[in-house]
């Protein structure tokens, strides 16, 4: 019985470890691809497409929900001691260091790493991956590749736009609803909010949509048979995903705010 | 000539090819048949290097393709895959242009274009068919489609992976016919897998039947429906009686 566990829990470790060594290689081989041609622009360019234009729609609502929600929240929170004023730069700090790049990032993860999941996993059980192969082109390079490059370009801008959305949300609740005027609103926002505050919140962005598109693609890449597996892997690749940037965000927030 | 040695190939405990043995000359038309699940699938990306085999050893006109260029080599092959594997992500004429768009066979565009659309005709397409998607396309279309893409770059070398299945006996026999043309006009050497014997008798020089990860008969067509070997007379025949278990 005791045996039987710990084989149990030595097969588990085991495959644990095995499938975090496969996904380090295939990071290890998408940054050596990055770099190394041929490139496929066209590929890139329908990617930067797909992940940050499209995105904005999604990103956007995000953040002006989230900054108009958070206004109301730091005034109602504020208001116990007397620091009501306070909303305007803590809607600032707080969409820019953490909700802007975190919400963002996650929006991504569901709408963009569960597309290249399911876009490429479909592509493998339909025999379009070999192909590829077969046609003389990498896989690595041609879909991986534009994908990771794209995400990684397209999320920090992603980040910025929702960090100005976020930030006109929490404006515009503050000057409707919570009686601020609309000229000291946007002198407090601009006085407080310090050059690192934005540019944390960016390469947060770079850094999520990284790991998004990585993840996605990975996932398809190594999708089992058929529909199942196919749905299987769309599934871990936005856990997964979603996962890694609340983890990478706490450890970017400690390198960047701890020291 | 593509010539196998001693192919071994396992997926864990199950070892699928047990020392496969084949030889097919240049310009030779050499069919593969055998169950479902024998390793007829995996003896070809073996030999594309799609899969790498466990053992063995597998030469294109005597060079070890493990020890070649990979692009230089894939560059001699077409493949017609069963299911079409086109990218439905692009129109039809990009399908077929696909290696003339990029790599090392890069050519201009409206040049791709038009060798895609005479391609295309070649396997009995009209060039409105160029811009549309392949999810717009019937089964049949969709394989001519796929046969268009492998002879694209005029191969030395093409494959094909159950060509006709999911047809209709017309649409199978009007391709079956087609390969067997494309073929012989191309003086291509030709490796397909099957196990619809009408595809066999219309395509193939020489027959080669896979069972249990081995060869166990191999000549030429016209001794196939003669040879005594009780895997092949079985396979013919389609009865369930014989050494070739009917639950696999």
């Amino acid at each position: 019985m005791i045996s039987a566990s710990l084989a149990g829990l030595g097969r588990a470790s085991l495959g644990l470890i095995a499938g975090v060594g496969r996904a380090v290689i295939f990071a290890a081989q998408t940054l050596v691809a990055l770099i190394r041609p041929p490139f496929y622009l066209k590929e890139f360019l329908q990617a930067l497409l797909t992940i940050g234009y499209f995105s904005l729609p999604v990103v956007g609502l995000t953040a002006l929900f989230t900054g108009a929600a958070l206004a109301l929240q730091i005034y109602a929170g504020g208001a116990r001691f007397s620091a009501e004023q306070v909303v305007p730069s803590i809607v600032a700090i707080g969409m820019t260091r953490e909700l802007g790049p975190v919400l963002g990032g996650l929006m991504v993860a569901a709408r963009v790493a569960s597309s290249i999941a399911a876009e490429i996993g479909t592509m493998k059980v339909t025999e379009q991956i070999d192909a590829l192969v077969t046609l003389s082109t990498d896989p690595m390079r041609y879909l991986t590749v534009p994908r990771v490059l794209a995400a990684t370009l397209a999320v920090p801008v992603l980040v910025g736009v929702g960090d100005a959305i976020g930030i006109f949300g929490g404006y515009l609740v503050g000057v409707t609803r919570l009686g601020f005027n609309p000229a000291n609103y946007l002198q407090n926002t601009v006085d407080f909010l310090e050059f690192w505050d934005v540019g944390s919140g960016l390469v947060k962005g770079a850094v999520f949509g990284f790991l998004v598109a990585l993840v996605g693609c990975y996932y398809g890449m190594n999708s089992g048979r058929g529909a199942q597996g196919v749905g299987r892997a769309t599934k871990s690749a936005v856990v997964t995903a979603s996962v890694m940037i609340l983890a990478s965000n706490y450890i970017l927030t400690e390198a960047f705010f701890t020291s | 000539m593509i010539e196998l040695q001693g192919v071994h190939k396992s997926f864990g405990p199950k070892k699928v090819l047990r020392g496969v043995d084949l030889k097919i000359d240049s310009g030779e038309s050499m069919v593969i048949i055998g169950g479902s699940g024998t390793g007829k699938s995996v003896t070809l990306k073996c030999v594309l290097g799609l899969i790498a085999p466990d053992a063995g050893r597998i030469a294109l006109d005597g060079q070890n393709v493990a020890k070649q260029d990979r692009d230089a080599f894939l560059a001699k092959f077409g493949m017609l895959f069963q299911g079409g594997a086109l990218f439905d992500s692009m129109p039809v004429w990009q399908n077929v242009a696909f290696r003339l768009l990029r790599g090392s066979l890069k050519r201009p565009k409206s040049e791709a274009r038009e060798i895609a659309i005479e391609k295309l005709r070649r396997v009995g397409l009209t060039p409105d068919v160029a811009d549309l998607f392949p999810a717009e396309l019937s089964g049949g279309m969709q394989k001519r489609v796929g046969l268009a893409r492998a002879i694209a770059a005029d191969p030395q070398v093409i494959f094909f992976d159950e060509p006709t299945t999911g047809l209709d006996p017309i649409m199978a026999g009007v391709i079956n016919d087609l390969i067997r043309e494309i073929v012989v006009e191309m003086g291509a050497t030709a490796m397909t897998i099957t196990h619809d014997m009408s595809s066999v008798r219309a395509i193939a020089d020489k027959v080669a039947m896979l069972h249990d990860g081995v060869i166990k008969w191999s000549g030429p067509v016209a001794e196939m429906d003669t040879t005594p070997d009780p895997y092949v007379r079985q396979f013919v025949s389609g009865v369930a009686e014989g050494p070739i278990e009917a639950v696999r």
